[in-house]
């Protein structure tokens, strides 16, 4: 009963979603959009398990003391002080202004533009592994790296020539490669949505 | 004699001023005609079209419509709104109406309307005469989307054959993939180094698609580590999606007859915003120092961040994802990659359960349906064999 109930409602609005797609007609239109409701309202309550597993996790490791507990103290602090920032009488927490939104917009934005500007460094040290010229399909990915990144500088004489041979890379064997990537990726989609609406593959329901 | 001079010069002046602003007496243009109103075709049952017959006078004739009013009303002699306007030598307009009673722009169905167009040259105008009744009311079928629905029978029956042979016994040849390969060897490594494994299911929602065939993969890891006794880490971004993680990885010890080594702490939530999720991710892999880092799901700008600090932490990485931008970061930065289609094919190879391999089969056979429709599709357009070319082409 544990499976059956959730594969049968799986099954009934899989195979619903999939007869909507082809049915225009109004009726259809509001059920599709009910069911989309739905998945909101429980992503909500979904919420409040995974404050739940956050605030269990990290109060276990502060009192196993276990290496790095400080982080998670932290980040218990950090979650009972924006509760209560939200709190604050006479202040409406999403109003600009307001001490959260302060928070959030002088403390919370600039450290997630700082973990985001790292990436720069990374894309480096990743293109440094990735081209190097060890085997000759490595090399054909620096080559063509050069000629794509050299498309926008000007190169006198040679630019007309790198114009069209980036634009050739880009238009023809990068765009074949896409749309077969794109085709494979669909037909996977496919064949996963089969295997869930056929009940093949519910492993995600976990077992009885 | 100044004063003089100046009269002289401004009673000009202002005689060519109020000549110009003068309203010039332009040609009235020819009104639109042959107005026709029908259901909007494929639709909720909230729509009308109109279509006219060009002005004699647009792109000819005296050539000065420069656009067309299209105006509605209840009867043929109530009083008519305007709706929208087109420019000039367009014919047809789609008069989308809400479906809400309370909304300004509701359009009911199965209610009788009629329609004027009116051809517009500057500020004058000519009117057609009055079109046809006609009312909106829904579809039961889009015939637009018949190509994906061909599409989604022939590959079913591909599917439903397979599977019916790999349940009888036959054996499919499936082609090797690396990255899955190498998951034993993975495992073994962090069994024998005392180490984690972390598994990132990436910042997909439990809707996803992609999502969901990395959970399948996480099962059968799962399971492995559960018989190799091995903790498995699995840091979530999303609560809906470590639930499902949760029960993924039990029904994992479960099936390896170890449900009491399982501990529900061991998946997790993070938190839903990206960075902080990357910095909680990073944070537990310079700590924990996984010995193995499965990155599969759906990933964005957090895919080259989590696998180089993998990287540095040292970590045998495997990735794999349905999102071309991050394929080239993730096979620069990890060790395996599974590109795109993979992504969904590992779980069947994993598991090598003839039900799973049968789907994985008739993905290659609609593969080779697809080429073949390509190098047919290429033929026909350059031979203009329109024909064949309109039975792919799908209207939303």
């Amino acid at each position: 009963m544990r499976r059956t109930l959730p594969f049968a409602l799986v099954t009934g609005v899989g195979f619903f979603m999939l007869v909507q797609y082809f049915i225009p007609k109004e009726e259809f239109e509001i059920a599709y959009e009910w069911i989309l409701d739905w998945t909101i309202v429980i992503g909500c309550f979904a919420m409040l398990l995974g404050l739940w597993s956050l605030t269990r996790v990290n109060i276990s490791k502060v009192q196993r003391k276990t290496p790095g507990w400080g982080y998670s103290l932290i980040a218990i602090a950090g979650l009972v002080f924006m509760l209560l920032v939200g709190f604050i009488p006479g202040q409406k927490s999403l109003e600009r202004g307001s001490t959260f939104m302060l928070l959030f917009e002088y403390i919370y934005i600039p450290i997630q533009a700082t973990m985001f500007s790292l990436l720069a460094f990374y894309i480096a040290s990743a293109a440094y592994r990735a081209f190097r010229a060890r085997t000759v399909l490595a090399t054909i990915l620096l080559l063509s790296a050069i000629v794509i990144m050299l498309r926008l500088v000007p190169l006198g004489p040679l630019s007309a020539v790198n114009q069209w041979l980036a634009n050739f890379i880009l238009t023809v064997p990068n765009m074949a490669a896409k749309r077969a990537f794109w085709i494979g990726v669909g037909l996977g989609v496919t064949a996963t949505s089969l295997k869930i609406l056929l009940g093949i593959e519910r492993t995600y329901m976990g077992r009885d | 004699m100044k004063k003089t001079k100046f009269i002289i010069l401004i009673i000009p002046l202002i005689l060519i001023f109020f000549n110009l602003s003068y309203p010039q007496e332009k040609p009235v243009p020819l009104p639109p005609i042959e107005v026709k109103a029908f259901d909007t075709p494929n639709d909720n049952g909230h729509s009308l079209s109109v279509t006219w017959k060009l002005s004699p006078d647009d792109g000819a004739g005296k050539n000065n419509v420069v656009a067309y009013e299209i105006l509605r009303a209840e009867s043929p002699e109530g009083e008519f709104e305007v709706r929208g306007m087109v420019p000039s030598g367009e014919n047809l307009f789609d008069d989308k109406g809400s479906r809400e009673k309370e909304d300004k722009n509701y359009l009911p169905s199965h209610k009788n309307y009629y329609y004027k167009i009116r051809a517009k040259a500057d500020n004058i105008f000519s009117e057609s005469e009055v079109s046809n009744p006609a009312f909106a009311y829904g579809q039961w079928y889009h015939t637009g989307k018949t190509p994906v629905l061909a599409g989604v029978i022939i590959f079913s029956i591909f599917a439903l054959t397979f599977i019916t042979l790999a349940r009888k016994g036959k054996k499919l040849y499936i082609r090797p993939l690396p990255g899955i390969e190498a998951v034993d060897e993975a495992v073994g490594r962090a069994t024998e180094m005392g180490k984690p494994i972390l598994y990132v299911l990436g910042l997909g929602t439990a809707s996803d698609i992609a999502t969901i065939a990395s959970f399948t993969i996480l099962n059968r890891i799962a399971k492995i580590t559960a018989e190799h006794r091995t903790t498995i880490l699995v840091p979530c971004y999303d609560s809906v999606v470590m639930a499902a993680a949760q029960e993924t990885v039990r029904a994992g010890y479960l099936e390896a007859g170890r449900p009491d080594i399982y501990k529900e702490e061991n998946v997790f939530f993070v938190t839903s915003m990206q960075f902080a999720y990357v910095a909680g991710v990073n944070g537990l892999m310079l700590r924990e120092k996984p010995a193995t880092n499965f990155y599969l799901g759906k990933f964005y700008a957090e895919s080259l961040l989590l696998a180089e600090t993998g990287s540095i932490a040292g970590s045998i990485q495997i990735s794999g994802t349905d999102e071309i931008a991050q394929i080239p970061f993730f096979i620069a930065a990890t060790d395996y990659t599974l590109i795109g289609e993979e992504l969904y094919a590992a779980s069947a190879y994993l598991g090598k359960e003839p039900v799973l391999l049968g789907t994985l089969k008739a993905q290659d056979w609609g593969k080779a349906v697809v080429i073949i429709c390509l190098i047919l599709g290429a033929l026909a357009a350059s031979f203009h064999f329109q024909f064949f070319l309109n039975l792919f082409r799908v209207q939303l």
